[in-house]
């Protein structure tokens, strides 16, 4: 340790305590000045890794009264109505935490507030990544590593959904129980091992249990912290904008902008989740008594990630067969688990999808404008749509009563809207990118429109456009166009098929789908062309420039 | 090095070549000029924001006080009103004190730190062409130390043991659950057992399920079985009453499993097993909530609608000397969702 730097102050015999142990001057120096580029889309992933702090936090103090078991009891508390009713421990501890622990009933429904905050905000997060282009090289990995969390964000919530053991959580279980007997050979067996023998049994909320509080949260919490690492790693995206590069981030210092407003804006989503906590009531489980396999009400509806897999189950027409003996129920094998493994496969694949249909090896550090990839942004918002349509029919009896519908007019609509609506989606979503990228193009050539319209000495009308200043254009020029790619053709001159042709057409295929219809950035060439012939066009008027109309824009 | 692997383009800088000719990209022109805030140039409204920010961080303070007299004060009784006041303030007293310190923290940050954005250089993630050499050199080495290519004997046993060692762990959870066995075939139902009320248990007598009627129903003694929600989960029984003639095609195998129009089928749903606890009474349709899987009491509970695909099964039944309803026997198929050796 240098002689020059002895500590005098409390502080600093901390700080030389922990340097000359762990070295921390050089990770401090090296840290606390990194740069963090600032975005509004940025804090989306914040709320996310917030929440979840937030709901370790409010989960800790449900453990310390939540009694998982299923061993039946007889309630006997503050809650009068149930009263002598039987019921499982885990019930029956979930409304003695809401009634007779203060602040249990706060926790509670700050903790399911969380849960919906934490995962729609991954959700959030997730289509910014997308929308954005974020996961292309190099963070195809950490991609991956989202989609994983987002996974176990829904096996988070569906598992702590299911531990109060009321009605609606059994009837949760029932259902995840019909979806794993469908599983051809195996699903019996599976029901059997999961529920420790018949149907609802007395072990799966204490499994479910060690699933919710251990399980899932170690491994979010691993996969955060191999996230996160990897952001700090990599160094974060930034949108493009004058200044920034792909060589460069543009952003403000760790300490102190960054670390302030990150940590301010946790205890801001804390805030919010106590607010919401106190005065928007959530689960209230009371109101639904406990599990028993006979009773149910109309418009039982799960949490609202689960949705789209509910609706999926909804829609489905009942297709299902006995071959040689064996029953096939693809009414729930579709919905169930076919669509979702399809749906998530997908997702986990886009990146390499996307680079091998644009032969694109380069890293990218500066965000793309959704509007500047036509098809990934089309191809996302027809997910979108596609998601949403299912997670709406989870919701088809509510539409038929507040409608005054019939359920299976609504149904019949929905089953069309589920097929029809997304290639209608991409196709509208494509023209509109299309169309944004020719008036960016329009307004990097022509400047901003001013409103004032002049006549030429021919007695041609034109208006006078202000240009863009070089900061202001660049945002509309910055980006690359993007070709598809063009591969050797299938057989050499002596006629012999090239190797792996066959793959490559398929590749060629994907890569027209992608970049086939494009709008080319404005090339400065182009701008001198457009500048000097409308010099050119005002010359010959012999400058006899004059308002006459104004639009009083 | 592949320069192509070197990070786009797009936004490097580019300028006019010798010879003057125009290049076919726009320049980056660096940063635009900095804006100052008011708070950077005007004392006084750094003073103002310094104080804001205070005013803040007081709130937290004072929400914390909150918050903890609440929790004595407002400790809740047996009514709802008390629980919900105690909640209430205890949440608003925690949510002021939370917010205080956040947008205290950010409004600082915003007004009163530099906002002066900095720019620092980014480098490939490819290590260089001398780390690459390095580090293979590196591994070859230990490769070669290690012998692992040497002796494939070695490599091939370890490889085989790794393989292999994981599956103790699959075989140890065996005994999460028993096998299926029968179970699923079977209920509680058999000849003679006498359908009772959910959930008290008692006993139905014939006459007293008067047409257009709906009795959810267990069999007697299900209360008292070792594991009822169990044995409810397949036994559970709707029992409705209808004008025979209702029936649209009798099917004779079924003819005298009613007693006098009261018929009796199982009312755990065929799709994946909630229970099909809605009776529109004038069309005789039975509705699961589920997932809307309709059935037509008209029809032996066939589905007309919605995912499920098979019908509800029918519990014959009978009338004892008594006058009570009894079943016949056991369900003649498997009740609820489907499942692979279910035929
Ligand atoms: C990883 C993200 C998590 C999510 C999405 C999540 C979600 C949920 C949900 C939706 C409930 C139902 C709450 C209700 O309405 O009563 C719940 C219950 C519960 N959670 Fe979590 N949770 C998470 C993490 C945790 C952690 C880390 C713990 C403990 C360390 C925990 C402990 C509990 C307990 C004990 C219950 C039962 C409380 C009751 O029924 O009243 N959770 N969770
Ligand atoms: S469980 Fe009845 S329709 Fe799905």
């Amino acid at each position: 340790m240098s002689q020059t730097t002895t500590p005098n102050t409390a502080a600093g015999g901390v700080a030389d305590f922990l340097d000359t142990r762990l070295g921390a001057s050089k990770a401090v120096r090296g840290l606390s000045r990194k740069l963090f580029p600032d975005h509004w889309s940025f804090m989306l992933g914040e709320i996310a890794l917030y929440s979840f702090i937030v709901l370790l936090l409010s989960g800790t103090f449900l453990t310390l009264f939540f009694v998982p078991s299923m061993g039946m009891t007889t309630y006997e508390g503050a809650y009068a109505p149930l009263n002598n009713v039987p019921m499982s421990e885990a019930y029956a501890s979930t409304l003695r935490l809401s009634f007779d622990i203060r602040g249990g009933l706060l926790m509670r429904q700050v903790h399911h507030w969380a849960a919906l905050l934490f995962i729609a905000s991954m959700t959030v997060h997730m289509f910014r990544v997308f929308f954005t282009g974020a996961f292309r090289k190099p963070r195809e990995l950490n991609w991956m590593i989202g989609s994983v969390l987002a996974l176990l964000g829904l096996g988070a919530g569906f598992s702590g959904y299911s531990l109060p053991d009321d009605l609606l959580s059994g009837n949760g279980l029932r259902i995840i129980d019909g979806v794993i007997k469908s599983i051809p050979v195996v699903g019996t067996y599976l029901s059997f091992f999961l529920f420790d023998g018949e149907f609802p049994g007395e072990s799966i909320i204490p499994r479910l249990y060690i699933v919710h509080v251990l399980l899932i949260p170690g491994l979010i919490l691993a996969l955060v912290g191999a996230h996160l690492g990897l952001v700090f790693w990599q160094k974060h995206t930034q949108y493009p904008g004058p200044g920034r590069t792909n060589q460069n981030v543009v952003g403000f210092p760790l300490l102190p902008v960054y670390a302030a407003k990150a940590g301010g804006f946790f205890f801001v989503v804390f805030g919010i989740m106590a607010l919401f906590g106190s005065f928007v009531s959530i689960n209230s489980v009371w109101n639904y008594g406990p599990y028993d396999p006979s009773p149910i009400s109309a418009g039982t509806q799960p949490d609202w990630y689960i949705l789209f897999i509910d609706g999926a189950l909804r829609l489905m027409p009942g297709w299902e067969w006995t071959v040689a003996g064996f029953t096939i129920s693809f009414n729930i094998l579709i919905p169930g688990l076919i669509l979702p493994g399809l749906m998530t496969g997908i997702l986990i694949a886009w990146p390499f999808l996307e680079s091998w249909a644009s032969g694109d090896r380069r890293e990218h550090h500066v965000l793309d404008r959704p509007r500047n990839v036509p098809v990934r942004t089309a191809a996302g918002v027809a997910a979108i749509v596609f998601y949403t349509v299912l997670a709406l029919a989870a919701t088809n009896d509510l539409l038929a009563t507040h409608l005054g519908l019939s359920i299976n007019d609504i149904t019949w609509t929905l089953r069309f809207t589920a097929i029809l609506g997304p290639p209608i989606a991409f196709w509208i979503t494509k023209r509109i990118c299309l169309g944004l990228q020719r008036h960016d193009r329009e307004l990097a050539l022509h400047g901003r429109e001013t409103g004032r319209i002049v006549r030429t000495a021919d007695g041609e009308y034109f208006e006078v456009h202000e240009p863009l200043n070089e900061y202001d254009r660049w945002l509309l020029v910055q980006h690359d166009a993007r070709r598809p790619i063009e591969l050797p053709p299938d057989v050499d001159e002596n006629g012999v098929a090239r190797p792996g042709a066959r793959k490559d057409r398929i590749r060629q295929k994907l890569s027209r789908w992608f970049y086939e219809d494009r709008i080319e950035p404005l090339t400065p060439s182009e701008l001198a062309a457009s500048h000097a012939e409308h010099e050119h066009a005002l010359e010959a008027g012999e400058g006899e420039e004059r308002p006459v109309v104004t639009t009083g824009r | 090095m592949d320069t192509r692997e070197q990070g786009g383009a797009s936004s490097e800088l580019v300028t006019r070549d010798e010879d003057g000719n125009l290049p076919d990209r726009f320049e980056n022109p660096g940063p635009p000029p900095h804006r100052y805030r008011l708070a950077d140039t005007d004392p006084k409204a750094a003073k103002n924001a310094e104080r804001q920010v205070a005013a803040l961080f007081g709130i937290s303070i004072l929400g914390t006080i909150f918050a903890i007299v609440a929790y004595f004060l407002f400790t809740p009784e047996n009514t709802f009103a008390s629980i919900k006041l105690s909640n209430t303030t205890l949440g608003l007293g925690l949510g002021l004190a939370l917010l205080g310190i956040g947008l205290g923290a950010i409004h600082w940050a915003k007004t009163l730190m530099p906002d002066h954005e900095m720019t620092e250089m980014r480098h490939p993630m490819r290590g260089t062409d001398e780390d690459r050499t390095k580090a293979l050199e590196v591994l070859e080495t230990g490769a070669a130390e290690s012998g692992i290519g040497r002796r494939p004997l070695v490599r091939n046993t370890l490889l085989g043991a790794l393989a292999l060692v994981g599956l103790p762990g699959i075989v140890l959870l065996r005994d999460l659950g028993p096998l299926p066995k029968d179970s699923l075939t079977k209920t509680l139902w058999a000849k003679g057992v006498r359908l009772t009320r959910d959930p008290d248990g008692k006993p139905i007598k014939a006459a007293d399920v008067t047409r257009g009627s709906i009795f959810h129903v267990i069999p007697q003694g299900l209360n008292e079985s070792e594991r009822p929600l169990e044995e409810k989960a397949k036994a559970a029984v709707l029992v409705i009453r209808m004008d025979p003639n209702m029936i649209q095609e009798k099917d004779p195998a079924r003819e005298g499993w009613d007693v006098d129009g009261i018929f009796a089928y199982s009312l755990i749903c065929t799709h994946v097993g909630c229970p099909v606890a809605l009776y529109e009474q004038q069309t005789h349709h039975l509705l699961c909530p589920c997932h809307q899987s309709t059935y037509d009491a008209t029809q032996y509970c066939k589905v007309i609608f919605g995912p499920a695909k098979r019908a509800l099964p029918q519990l014959p039944i009978a009338i004892d000397d008594e006058g009570y309803l009894v079943a016949q026997s056991d369900f003649k198929e498997p009740v609820g969702p489907s499942f692979w050796e279910r035929g």
